[in-house]
């Protein structure tokens, strides 16, 4: 159950298109999809699935404007080639290779620029995949918010991988593979508009190695995300509405750092929808899920990992919340950028 | 979380749920009015509905100070931040509210210099810091977050801070009450009353609700065990035929609020004599402004606003949601033309809007009768 293809109705792009909860879908699907339409594109998963004299590939590009650009725990530089290597590891890939773009403002310190690129270069050689090409472009003082980079990705999906909405099934397990909410709430903090004295760390890193972990547990896996923009929520609710299920969430059982619930009631905001650079949601059969947590766990980048919730026939399209107090509430995308409320 | 988990036990929830299914009557229904944005969006986010017998229905109140906006105001502040030398600051939960001409995101797409503040003072520090502009406090809000404007006011006064002025829309917290209960053919049995705006004006506003009308009112914390409690003893009361206002919210809430807050409020505003409210209409003596010696901090009596008023768009019905007269789900617009992503109705705006509040955390009941889970 597809839902309809959102219209873009607005006459100029909002900071919400880009938050990546529903606005951001209906600019994709309703302008993007609808003018660049082809098989390849159309899924809109993390890659794209490309065949090539038999093999398989996994191909994917990413954009990085985070502000500020060095943070607790991380940097654009790093972000950039982790996210990249996270969109081809959720496919089911082994990275091979990644392009990396810059736009650099006028004015940029060198040593600034230095510091980025050495901290790719970290987390490349983490990912054991090379930079292996790229392209600078310097634009005038004003006109970018300092540095931006794109990178872009391609990797070799094994022939055995089959990963899809389409293979999740009722009574699968919903797994995630750390603490949710960390480096949404690390930016927004480092930004130093809330006054607020927090220890946060952003998350940022390569799930590669969980994806590896769990793929050898063959056909038991029938789904992985990297949970960004719109936190775990949106992931969730596009997987319910690709695979034409409910995924029902245990709220004591999501993995959530003291600090993350503090800042977020303190905003408003639901850690539900903030957004994570190095954690996995994975969809694992019921009977393979014990041994997918211990794979998770197995790796220190997975030693928070947690059973969070499971997969039901009905009601098809939602993600519900069975609340720690007893309640049950059902858990949307995120709509337009997280806004702190008023009181 | 310490100090927060204890408020969301679910077994002391369990307990006070089973006081609750011993103290209803079976069949005879109670209504509660949550008066509080905040109570509606903790009752839909923890599930409280689900933990409460059929006999409790909740009715979601006007509290949300974002949903009471009317679209002319909203049309007046983007007036005023599309104005080239100005700096227009806002709430977060402001920003997406439509009036007329859009909303302030889409001004500030089109070039308006629009930023989100977390305080009023945080607009004064950017007055500070750019003394070529003119920087303009959106004020918005009940009795709750008016005092910190007027500190803001005074603060600015004292600094001799000439480019920084508040355009103030707020409200108070009787007036649209006393509207509701003189509304035709009201179903409330009892309110649970805010807490945040007690803690400033304390529970004396709410005596009349008991004495010239008859309703127990309960001042009510946001916790979801604190609605849960203030639940418990609205319906005690209702069952012993008392009708008093009583203070769940003890821990902060004092009879005679806050003076100092209180204090700093006579001394910067004074009540409009009448104000428009979403939904609502025009109400007597519910709003506050400037007082004329502040005139040089206050955005209305400095720039020239076009001051038009729009009509609730006829398909809306945030009037009778905000009255309590029809659930969100029963609005001709609910989740079809009005989403979260459009809204039509500004209940569907703020997350403390009845209307989303119900669309992004309460569907699943409706969803349930529907489909069997």
């Amino acid at each position: 159950m597809r839902p309809r293809r959102p219209k873009l109705r607005d006459e100029v792009v909002t900071l919400a298109h880009g938050a990546g909860g529903k606005a951001t879908r209906a600019l994709v699907e309703g302008l993007f999809l609808e003018e660049l339409d082809n098989p390849l594109l159309a899924p809109l998963s993390d890659s794209a699935l490309l065949e090539l004299n038999g093999s398989r590939f996994a191909f994917t590009t990413d954009s990085y404007v985070v502000k500020p650009i060095f943070f607790p725990g991380g940097d654009i530089g790093d972000l950039a080639v982790n996210g990249t290597v996270n969109d081809l590891a959720v496919a089911g890939a082994r990275p091979v290779a990644l392009s990396a773009g810059f736009v650099i403002e006028e004015g940029f310190a060198v040593a600034d620029l230095r510091r980025i690129a050495a901290s790719m270069a970290r987390a490349a050689a983490v990912a054991g995949v090379p930079v292996a090409t790229g392209d600078t472009k310097v634009v005038e003082r004003g006109k970018a918010d300092g540095l931006y980079v794109t990178t872009a990705g391609i990797g070799v999906v094994p022939p055995e991988v089959e990963l899809g909405p389409e293979r999740v099934r009722p009574g699968d397990r919903v797994l995630v593979s750390g603490t949710i909410g960390d480096h949404g709430m690390a930016v927004m903090v480092a930004r130093g508009e809330l006054e607020l004295e927090v220890d946060l760390r952003s998350d940022t890193a390569a799930v590669l190695p969980l994806t590896l972990a769990l793929l050898e547990l063959g056909g038991a896996i029938r789904w992985m995300r990297d949970p960004t923009r719109g936190g775990l929520a949106t992931a969730l609710n596009e997987l319910a509405q690709q695979a034409g299920v409910a995924v029902s969430l245990a709220e004591a059982s999501l993995p959530l750092r003291p600090a993350v619930i503090g800042t977020c009631e303190i905003l408003g905001i639901d850690p539900l929808h903030v957004a994570n650079e190095g954690r996995l949601v994975a969809v694992v059969a019921a009977d393979a899920s014990d041994a997918a947590l211990a794979a998770l766990r197995s790796h220190p980048l997975g030693a928070d990992a947690a059973i969070v919730g499971e997969v039901r026939a009905a009601p098809e399209g939602l993600v519900l919340l069975e609340t720690a107090f007893g309640g049950n509430r059902i858990v949307d995308m995120l709509v337009g950028d997280p806004l702190p409320r008023i009181c | 979380m310490r100090f927060v988990d204890e408020f969301r036990s679910g077994e002391l929830a369990q307990k006070l749920a089973h006081e609750l299914v011993t103290l209803v009557e079976p069949g005879r229904t109670m209504k509660l009015m949550e008066v509080c944005g905040g109570h509606t969006h903790t009752i839909y986010k923890h599930g409280i509905e689900d933990l409460v017998p059929p006999e409790i229905d909740f009715v979601h109140g006007p509290g949300c100070p974002v949903c009471v906006i009317p679209m002319g105001r909203v049309d007046d502040a983007i007036a005023l931040a599309e104005r080239p030398e100005v700096i227009f600051t806002t709430f977060g939960d402001m920003l997406r509210v439509p009036g007329g001409r859009g909303s302030l995101l889409e001004a500030k797409a089109r070039g308006a210099d629009v930023r989100m503040v977390y305080s009023p003072l945080d607009a004064l520090e950017l007055a500070r810091r750019n003394p070529a502009r003119e920087v303009i406090f959106f004020a918005i809000g009940f009795e709750t977050t008016a005092p910190s404007t007027a500190v803001t006011v005074l603060r600015a006064r004292a600094e001799g801070i000439r480019n920084f002025s508040a355009f103030c829309n707020h409200v108070t917290i009787g007036p649209p009450l006393k509207a509701i209960l003189d509304s035709p053919g009201l179903q409330i049995d009892a309110f649970i009353a805010p807490g945040h705006v007690s803690t400033v004006v304390g529970t004396r506003p709410y005596d009349f609700i008991a004495r010239d009308y008859g309703k127990p009112v309960v001042v009510t914390a946001f916790e979801p065990i604190d609605i849960l409690h203030a639940t418990v003893m609205l319906v005690r009361q209702l069952r012993e035929g008392r009708c008093e206002v009583e203070n769940q919210y003890t821990r902060v809430v004092r009879r005679d609020g806050n003076p100092r807050a209180i204090a700093a409020l006579e001394e910067t505003m004074e009540l409009r004599d009448t104000f428009e409210w979403r939904g609502l209409g025009w109400i007597a003596h519910s709003a506050l402004k400037l007082r004329p010696e502040l005139a040089d901090w206050d955005a209305e009596a400095r720039f020239e606003l076009p001051g038009t008023r729009i009509e609730d768009p006829k398909a809306c019905q945030c009037g009778e949601v905000l009255i309590g007269a029809i659930k969100p789900w029963e609005c001709k617009v609910f989740g079809t033309a009005c989403t979260p992503e459009r809204p039509i109705g500004t209940c569907m705006v703020s997350s403390e809007g009845a209307c989303a509040a119900y669309y992004n955390y309460g569907r699943l009941q409706r969803r349930r009768d529907r489909v069997p889970a």
